[in-house]
């Protein structure tokens, strides 16, 4: 009697959970990848024929460039968080223990803010009456107030304001991990400072360095709305072209092409990542 | 002169991250509308904002969404987990992929599939279909984090009371959930966080019935300066900075 | 042709001081260390072998002090300009790169040419009878493997002195009585210094040419393994290398130049002493439990001997390990009995009288001092 209610129990549990998730994940993202082989359709937003015209589309010139275009701000976005990411977390694991959870703590608390008033908060500091200006004029370092506002280094400005905690903290996950020991191993056999960092600590770091490139390029791809509030309207992200497409063309195939090549670049980092931590990760045994 | 360098540097990444907050919420009293220079102190635009209706049904609705969300996002979520943790199925690798899929996929790749799924199903956009996305979101983080925490248990615990003859609710009940609490707690503040913040898939996903508060923001933000965001602004972030210090609170407190 | 090594120094430390903030851990510290020396460090935790180990290599930078390497004073030099290479306890081998990468990698630092890096690691890897696994990754090989990848990649750079930082402690019993062999050969082969460093006295006493024996920052004793064990310059070394049993005997008067009539734990005996002693001195005399003879006594027996009983035996296989109690005092002493052609049975039962004796000029003869370590 008891086995069956527990049986029971586990059935429906099992049950619910994988209704949700086919209903809400599995069947959504398949959706998608049927309506990108579809053809654009403006009152309904897809019909048959069933074409690979989509795909073809980001390559060409006209359409291609836009979205190829929004990808390098995304990119130059992600190298700027390695760039500064990068030593800042090092910074870190050689600061006293002590402080270690407040400071990171304070970096994580941003995150907790709506990103949408912080990048308002963003704008209102690069305006042309800004705070930055004011102080860069009172120091004397400009002349006259640059414009910032409206450029895609403000929206690459944006992207890392907001990403940058995102790629810090895999990068500091790593970093820490590293064996000291074998820093001083390298030393032992002659390697100076540089050759030390080339050859040992980046490949042995690769897993996180690869790690928070995908918790940043993907997003800042996405995140259409650093775009409309810091670039204007001449300066697109891929997340712009997609909302444009499914919400203003109607021309849903091609936006979801440009979803589901998202997705592939998505699985190809991940893949990245798995191999890099294969590198390090040995899995065989002897003896 | 390392250490001061290094420290230099930590300061102003800090500075770069924080600027923008205190900025806004150094306006949300300044008397001066534009926020240029400082006019003196003032609760005015507090006062303009709980004057603002749509505003303040928007952040109204926001706060429910976000609260319903997290609640059914919290209960399957928690599910989910003790049954990856504690059951045999077949199909266990399939739920922790769709689990990764939501968590690694960006944001507006979830939010077109999501749209996609609501208009050929025909659920309209509004309350519904923003809940249902924002539960859907939330769930892969509910899950880590209970099934983080169950990994830390001793199996063992749960055979005992087994053999005592404990039925499965009962263990669910009197054993797995108290333990399991403090991460069941902070899986449900990190949702609601996470739903308060998204901009993206509500975005796609929700209509003029039930109007939210990034959505407004966003309207009133593009066409001029409205100063009562800022207020609105600080109100949020001050609530985010409560919810966060009473998530670290029960986790200390809990550290069992 | 008989090969002295050429003994002139190869490493010397003059005046070495190495401090963290209040904790001083060697001060003045002066060693000199031949060319071709198979030397080991020796002491317990925290006594600084460690340090001047790391000081050697230059891991660490010396508060005062000199270092000076094969002539040249390397004190203000950086690790990696040394020539000096270190067998980690950790092995620390690299685990992104293979064998092969790992045991090259100090050549490739020194730019030598591929073709001649090729030739050498290869060379260095068959030395350690590990060549097929060049292409393996550390993770594949057991940790015996490792320890000799380890040396490998140390050996094949040529370094003038090899390090070796308690290297053999991670592995089990029988593996690391290998290695001790393994190692001692390979020194000899190659003919470079070898400073090694252990809390180990079994491991030291196997392997070295010689000993310094460390405490708290201080050499207590520098000598061949011979001199270390049978002639402990004081208590601590004497306690610290194998086991020993120190008796209390004060003295009565000296006989003859060697010589010495002293009460030695309750009996009137000659023992040899080389110092000049004062009557009613006290001394301890030192005895190994290999050079402790056992008589057994009938129960009513009298002897002029120090009686005691035995209270444990065991048996070892080669030796009888017995423990006996003092009557006059209770004091244990700890015995080693040999079984050999004369004596193919020994065998002593629990609470037998035995008369305790020792064979003449044996005993070791020291000031007594106080026993704190």
């Amino acid at each position: 009697m008891m086995k069956m209610t527990t049986n029971k129990f586990q059935k429906i549990t099992v049950g619910i959970i994988f209704a949700w998730l086919i209903f809400f994940v599995f069947a959504p993202n398949f959706l998608v990848f049927i309506v990108s082989f579809l053809s654009k359709d403006v009152s309904n937003f897809y019909a048959l024929p069933f074409t690979f015209e989509n795909y073809a589309r980001l390559f060409e010139p006209l359409y291609g460039t836009v979205v190829w275009n929004s990808l390098y701000m995304s990119v130059i976005a992600t190298v700027l968080c390695l760039v500064i990411g990068y030593p800042f977390a090092f910074i870190m694991t050689k600061i006293n223990e002590k402080y270690r959870p407040f400071l990171m703590f304070l970096l994580v608390l941003p995150f907790w803010t709506n990103s949408l008033i912080r990048i308002y908060g963003m704008k209102v500091f690069l305006g042309v009456k800004g705070i930055l200006n004011e102080v860069l004029l009172s120091l004397g370092l400009i002349n006259e107030p640059i414009r910032i506002l409206n450029t895609e280094v403000a929206v690459i400005i944006g992207l890392v304001y907001l990403l940058l905690p995102f790629m810090i903290l895999p990068l500091y996950s790593a970093i820490e991990k590293l064996d000291l020991r074998l820093l001083e191993a390298a030393k032992d056999l002659g390697a100076n400072a540089f050759q030390r960092f080339v050859r040992i600590i980046i490949p042995l770091t690769m897993p996180g360095i690869v790690s928070g490139c995908l918790l940043v390029l993907l997003p800042a791809m996405g995140m259409f709305y650093v775009a409309d509030l810091l670039g204007g309207a001449k300066v697109l992200l891929v997340g712009n072209v997609i909302k444009s497409e499914f919400l203003v063309s109607r021309n849903w195939p091609f936006g979801a092409a440009i979803s589901i090549g998202l997705t592939i670049l998505m699985a190809l980092l991940i893949f990245v990542y798995y191999k890099a931590n294969k590198l390090l990760n040995k899995k065989v045994e002897l003896e | 002169m390392n250490r001061m360098l290094r420290n230099f540097f930590m300061f102003v990444v800090y500075a770069y991250l924080y600027i923008p907050i205190f900025i806004l919420v150094g306006n949300s009293f300044n008397g001066d509308r534009y926020g240029l220079s400082w006019k003196g102190f003032s609760w005015n635009w507090y006062e303009r904002l709980f004057n603002n209706d749509t505003l303040i049904q928007a952040a109204v609705h926001s706060v429910v969404i976000a609260f319903v969300g997290a609640t059914l996002a919290t209960i399957i979520g928690s599910l989910t987990a003790i049954a990856l943790y504690r059951y045999k199925f077949r199909g266990k690798q399939a739920v922790s992929g769709m689990l990764f899929v939501v968590m690694m996929s960006p944001d507006i790749v979830m939010a077109v599939s999501l749209l996609a799924l609501f208009m050929i199903v025909g659920i309209s956009l509004g309350f519904w279909s923003l809940l249902l996305a924002h539960v859907t979101f939330c769930l892969p983080y509910v899950v880590v984090s209970v099934f983080s925490r169950l990994k830390g248990f001793d199996i063992r615990m749960l055979e005992a009371a087994r053999d005592l003859g404990a039925s499965e609710i009962t263990i669910l009940r009197k054993i797995i959930l108290p333990l399991a609490l403090p991460a069941i707690v902070s899986g449900w503040l990190l949702s609601f966080t996470l739903s308060l913040d998204d901009v993206v898939v509500s975005s796609f996903v929700s209509g003029a019935s039930y109007e939210i508060l990034p959505l407004k923001i966003y309207s009133l933000v593009k066409t001029g300066v409205t100063p009562e965001v800022n207020a609105l602004a600080t109100i949020m972030i001050v609530l985010s900075l409560v919810l966060v210090m009473v998530g670290q609170l029960i986790g200390r407190k809990h550290k069992a | 042709m008989e090969q002295t090594s050429q003994t002139k120094p190869i490493v010397e430390l003059r005046s070495l001081r190495k401090a963290y903030g209040d904790n001083t851990i060697i001060n003045d510290f002066n060693l000199t260390i031949n060319n071709g020396e198979f030397i080991t460090i020796l002491g317990p935790s925290g006594c600084g072998k460690t340090t001047v180990l790391r000081l050697i290599a230059g891991f660490e930078e010396a508060n005062g002090g000199q270092i000076i390497l094969d002539g040249e004073d390397v004190t203000n030099i950086p690790a990696e300009q040394r020539h000096v290479n270190t067998v980690f306890q950790s092995y620390a081998l690299f685990p992104h790169m293979t064998i092969f990468d790992n045991v090259a990698f100090g050549l490739r630092m020194q730019k030598v040419p591929e073709s001649e890096i090729k030739t050498r690691v290869l060379e260095a890897l068959r030395m350690v009878q590990l060549e097929e696994m060049a292409d393996r990754k550390p993770a594949q090989l057991s940790g015996g493997q490792q320890q000799r990848i380890a040396i490998a990649r140390a050996v094949v750079n040529k370094p003038k002195v090899l390090l070796l930082d308690e290297s053999l402690s991670a592995l089990d019993y029988k593996l690391r009585k290998q290695m001790q062999n393994e190692l001692k050969s390979l020194q000899r082969q190659l003919g470079i210094t070898f400073i090694f460093v252990t809390h180990d006295q079994e491991e030291a006493l196997t392997m070295s040419d010689r000993i310094i024996v460390l405490r708290k920052g201080n050499i207590e004793q520098d000598g061949s393994p011979r001199e270390i064990y049978e002639e402990p310059r004081n208590l601590f070394v004497a306690k610290f290398i194998g086991e020993i049993n120190i008796f209390e005997a004060t003295v009565i008067e000296r006989i003859d130049e060697q010589r010495v009539r002293a009460n030695v734990e309750g009996r009137i005996c000659d023992i040899y002493v080389a110092q000049p002693v004062q009557p009613n001195q006290k001394l301890k005399v030192l005895l190994r439990p290999e050079d402790v003879l056992l008589e057994e006594l009938d129960e009513n027996e009298k002897s002029s001997a120090i009686i005691g009983h035995i209270r444990e035996r065991n048996y070892k296989g080669m030796t009888l390990e017995s423990t006996v109690e003092l009557e006059h005092n209770g004091k244990m002493v700890l015995v080693s009995e040999f079984f050999n052609e004369d004596d193919p049975n020994i065998d002593h039962s629990l609470d037998q009288k035995v008369a305790v004796t020792w064979i003449e000029k044996w005993e070791v003869v020291l000031n007594d001092e106080n026993d704190n370590q």
